[in-house]
């Protein structure tokens, strides 16, 4: 269908058998690639060759393919999801890169993600921090009307930067102690906007910084590592509002 | 067979009041006693996991992504419609009723439909309860927009991610539920096979994606929420995960499949840049608020810049034939009407495949910043995938495959023919009839899970006694067996067509010959076609790797496999049905480039049931009855 000039690339692969297995970086070559090829796309075209030749193509995460489902999760050069700004993996695009150019593909790598194979790592730590109290306990159905509270404008719009978060976890891949602080900081924040979020908020605040430290994650030294990874922008003012809800808390 | 809906009769806006009323109850104390196993965490699967685990039943809930939030339900855009009338503009209970009638092309069961509409109203305030910051105007009220189908605005909506909020929202009151113990999550995990015992489905057989271990687990009740069949078309707005398995595994042990051929094409997505391209990105249906379809008038302007192409020499098309809804035509007839322009060769961009999604207007009208609030990041989406700059050249788009409104067959109850299977969400058939409204699925999934299925299981259990079925019935070694031989014949095949070839040619088969428009010759010859393909596939196949491994390879090939049957069912169904209704449009029965339905012959729902490999299925009927309303020939004129 396309005419467009193509590309050959030489991808520097990170493969891993299982989590117990060493792990060593392979090269292969990715040829005939446009600049309308996503990369997960290339790695698609790479994969349909080393399966002709009979080997194992290279495992990665990834489903919705438009940036909103925060399965894909891979280092790229370096950066968390390749280093565009707010993209993910999966919208990452060839015309990023040139013709010739080396790329080095690597998995989320952090103490509370360990590796299951290739580029796919465990994150249930995350859910675990969720589940220590990221919800309000409110039952399905016998709850007020939905114009009962209002909500100022300015707090639901500062939720919704917050809750945008696609809980990929680049910001802990991008941290350089593996810290959950800006996904965790996002959630508090979320609820802690709402009045629908206070009457648990500090009890929530804490047991989410515990669980934290629990599932292995490090903690924040202001890198700012995370925001830059953060495929939805998230801002470390969020983590900011973590810390003194977790300080109000002490007091409650 | 003649199908019974199980539907409730007398006045309509009492039947779901009535019904809840007669439903038996399971005794507080005793829901312990019950296992219940819920498929897919999507809106439907995840908030029914977590209002059963609320209940007091042992939920065990299972999902084949690392996580129960990424279920492809988080992709949904535009937003959830309610018969709230916040706007005073005209809407009530029975009017979005109507409209989903209506909007259905009359090939959905009444009394589901008003449950729906019903429901809708709760929905909003329990997803404001559970802290879903929904778009509000600076009094602090509920926002809300119009949207395709409809002339008041009842849609709510988070920015352009409202499926990703209301599931982020149902995952949460899920996570509540795990950490409480009321459920137990699986993730990774792909169903493989429905088990069932005498007749009454009893578990299922799941594939540990991480170990490939094949793995029974047995309940009282199994309730797949499994989502659509769209990837059958190979491209489509689907997450690359979503398949027809989990549904054609349960259809294989006797669940009936209804209206297969109802399938949604969505008009306004990003137009194919090539052949190796493995999805399709839609962009919201609500852009069509603000955005007016057009194509040039002459062919002759095709590769103009489409600034240099003066007003009167643009053709908007939507606002030409369908004056009183323009650009908010519903989904079927916008993408039938893109298609119609680019059949005629006024189709813009590569191939001529798009049409233009003009912002000019509005842009001039409300200034940049307003559309950027309302719609920034599908701009920032559009750039990203196109590298093109949408505030100042229209956007090209083109219809892509986007849900099923077939499914699973389903009583009012939302329970199959299989007494102890339910089906919930996109999986099932039940609302939507032959075309779904913008805005309407997100609004029935949370329905079913949050509203429709604590009430109806509760009065299928009252009727069982508990525990009766462990895995230890030689049935459930039976499955393991059947999946374990199945995927031993895939890996073993070792020929020489990798399984995407397979499924890019079935692709491209179904999008041909049973996509937009579909006619008597071209099912035909799909009905040739797909058995050829399909035993090519199991002759040709190349599956590298191993059973007990992590091994990506192998679930793609299960499947395709699964598509390669299903897909004929869906050519079958399409063929039988010799009329146009809504997604289902049959070139042979038009009216000047309109959907001619035939409701003396075809107003009922039909359900097929699997008669054996390579067996001719049959067809059951369920005589759809309007008694609130009409029967009339749909027009958006």
């Amino acid at each position: 269908m396309s005419d467009h000039k193509t590309m050959t690339l030489t991808l520097i692969v990170w493969r891993q058998k299982g989590p117990k297995d060493p792990g060593k970086f392979e090269t292969y070559t990715a040829k005939g690639i446009t600049e309308h090829h996503s990369f997960l796309e290339m790695l698609d075209c790479v994969n349909e060759d080393l399966i002709r030749a009979g080997k194992d193509p290279i495992a990665f995460d990834h489903d919705c393919r438009e940036g909103i489902c925060g399965m894909c999760s891979q280092v790229i050069n370096g950066a968390a999801h390749g280093g565009q700004d707010r993209t993910t993996v999966c919208q990452l695009h060839m015309r990023k890169f040139k013709d010739g150019d080396t790329i080095y593909i690597e998995p989320w790598r952090a103490r509370a993600f360990p590796i299951i194979t290739d580029l796919i790592v465990d994150r249930t730590a995350l859910d675990t921090i969720v589940q220590a109290g990221a919800y309000v306990s409110c039952h399905s159905g016998g709850v007020p009307d939905g114009n009962a509270i209002l909500i100022p404008k300015p707090a639901a719009d500062e939720a919704m930067d917050a809750a945008e978060c696609i809980g990929c976890g680049a910001c802990v891949a991008g941290c350089p102690n593996g810290a959950a602080m800006l996904f965790t900081g996002a959630k508090v924040s979320q609820y802690a906007l709402l009045p629908q979020g206070q009457a648990e908020a500090a009890t929530r605040v804490k047991s989410l910084v515990n669980a934290m430290a629990e599932c292995g994650f490090g903690n924040c030294t202001n890198h700012y590592e995370c925001q830059v990874s953060c495929p939805k922008g998230i801002n470390v003012k969020f983590i900011a509002r973590m810390n003194r809800e977790f300080l109000k808390a002490q007091f409650v | 067979m003649i199908l019974d809906g199980k539907c409730p009769t007398g006045p309509i806006e009492k039947t779901w009041d009535k019904h809840r009323f007669d439903l038996k109850l399971v005794n507080p104390a005793n829901k312990r006693k019950y296992n219940v196993i819920v498929v897919g965490t999507g809106l439907a699967g995840g908030a029914a996991a977590a209002s059963l685990g609320e209940l007091g039943y042992n939920v065990q809930a299972f999902c084949y992504q690392d996580s129960p939030r990424r279920a492809h339900s988080i992709a949904a855009q535009g937003g959830i419609n309610a018969a709230k009338n916040y706007p005073n503009d005209g809407d009530s209970i029975y009017r979005l009723f109507y409209d989903t009638i209506k909007g259905g092309d009359f090939r959905a069961r009444e009394a589901d439909v008003w449950r729906l509409a019903q429901v809708s109203n709760n929905i909003i305030d329990q997803c404001v309860a559970q802290g879903v910051p929904f778009a509000r105007d600076y009094a602090g009220y509920l926002d809300n927009r119009s949207f395709g189908g409809a002339q008041v605005s009842r849609t709510f909506y988070a920015r352009g991610q409202t499926g990703q909020q209301l599931l982020l929202g149902a995952y949460s009151a899920l996570s509540r539920q795990i950490k409480a113990g009321t459920v137990k999550m699986y993730n990774r995990r792909e169903m493989l096979d429905l088990v069932v015992v005498d007749g009454v489905a009893k578990g299922i057989t799941v594939r540990n994606l991480i170990t490939g271990e094949l793995e029974s687990y047995a309940a009282d009740a199994v309730c797949l929420a499994t989502g659509g069949y769209v990837n059958v078309f190979y491209l489509s707005t689907n997450a690359m995960g979503c398949s027809v398995t989990a549904n054609w595994k349960a259809h294989k042990k006797g669940a009936f499949f209804a209206n297969p051929c109802y399938t949604q094409i969505h008009p306004t997505c990003i137009p194919q840049a090539g052949d190796y391209q493995s999805k399709l990105t839609l962009m919201s249906e609500s852009l069509r608020n603000d955005g007016r379809c057009w194509v040039p008038k002459s062919k002759a302007d095709l590769n103009k810049h489409p600034d240099q192409i003066p007003e009167e020499d643009r053709d908007y098309y939507l606002e030409r034939k369908y004056p009183s809804f323009g650009n908010l035509a519903p989904r079927d007839i916008a993408s039938r009407a893109a298609k119609e322009q680019c059949d005629d060769g006024r189709g813009v961009g590569p191939g001529g495949r798009g049409v233009y999604l003009d912002f000019a207007t509005s842009i001039k009208r409300v200034g940049a910043d307003t559309i950027k609030e309302r719609y920034g990041n599908l701009f920032e989406m559009y750039e990203k995938i196109t590298d093109e700059n949408a505030y100042k050249r229209p956007m090209r788009m083109y219809p892509a495959p986007h849900y099923s409104m077939g499914g699973l067959w389903v009583d009012y109850n939302l329970m199959s023919n299989i007494p102890g299977l339910f089906v919930l969400g996109e999986a099932n058939f039940s609302v939507h009839g032959a075309n779904r409204l913008g805005a309407s699925a997100l609004m029935q999934g949370l329905a079913d899970g949050y509203f429709v299925i604590p009430y109806t299981i509760g009065g299928y259990l009252a009727t069982v006694k508990p525990g009766v079925v462990t895995t230890e019935n030689p049935e459930f070694t039976k499955c393991i067996e059947g999946v374990n031989a199945y995927n031993n014949k895939l890996l073993s095949i070792n020929g020489k067509k990798t399984v995407f070839e397979f499924m890019r040619e079935l692709g491209g088969l179904m999008w041909e010959n049973c996509g937009m428009a579909r006619t008597k010759e071209s099912l035909e010859l799909n009905l040739k076609k797909i058995p050829a393909l399909r035993e090519e596939f199991w002759k040709n196949v190349k599956v590298t790797g191993s059973g007990p491994e992590l091994n990506q390879q192998l679930e793609n090939a299960g499947r395709t496999a699964d598509f390669l049957e299903f897909a004929e069912l869906m050519c079958r169904d399409a063929h039988h049905r010799n009329e146009s209704c809504g997604g289902h449009f049959r070139s042979e029965y038009q009216d000047e480039g309109e959907a001619q339905r035939d409701d003396v012959n075809y107003c009922y729902v039909g359900a097929w049931e699997y008669k054996g490999d390579n067996k001719t299925p049959e067809l059951h009927k369920e005589p759809l009855k309007f008694d609130n309303v009409h029967l009339a020939v749909r027009s958006y004129k």
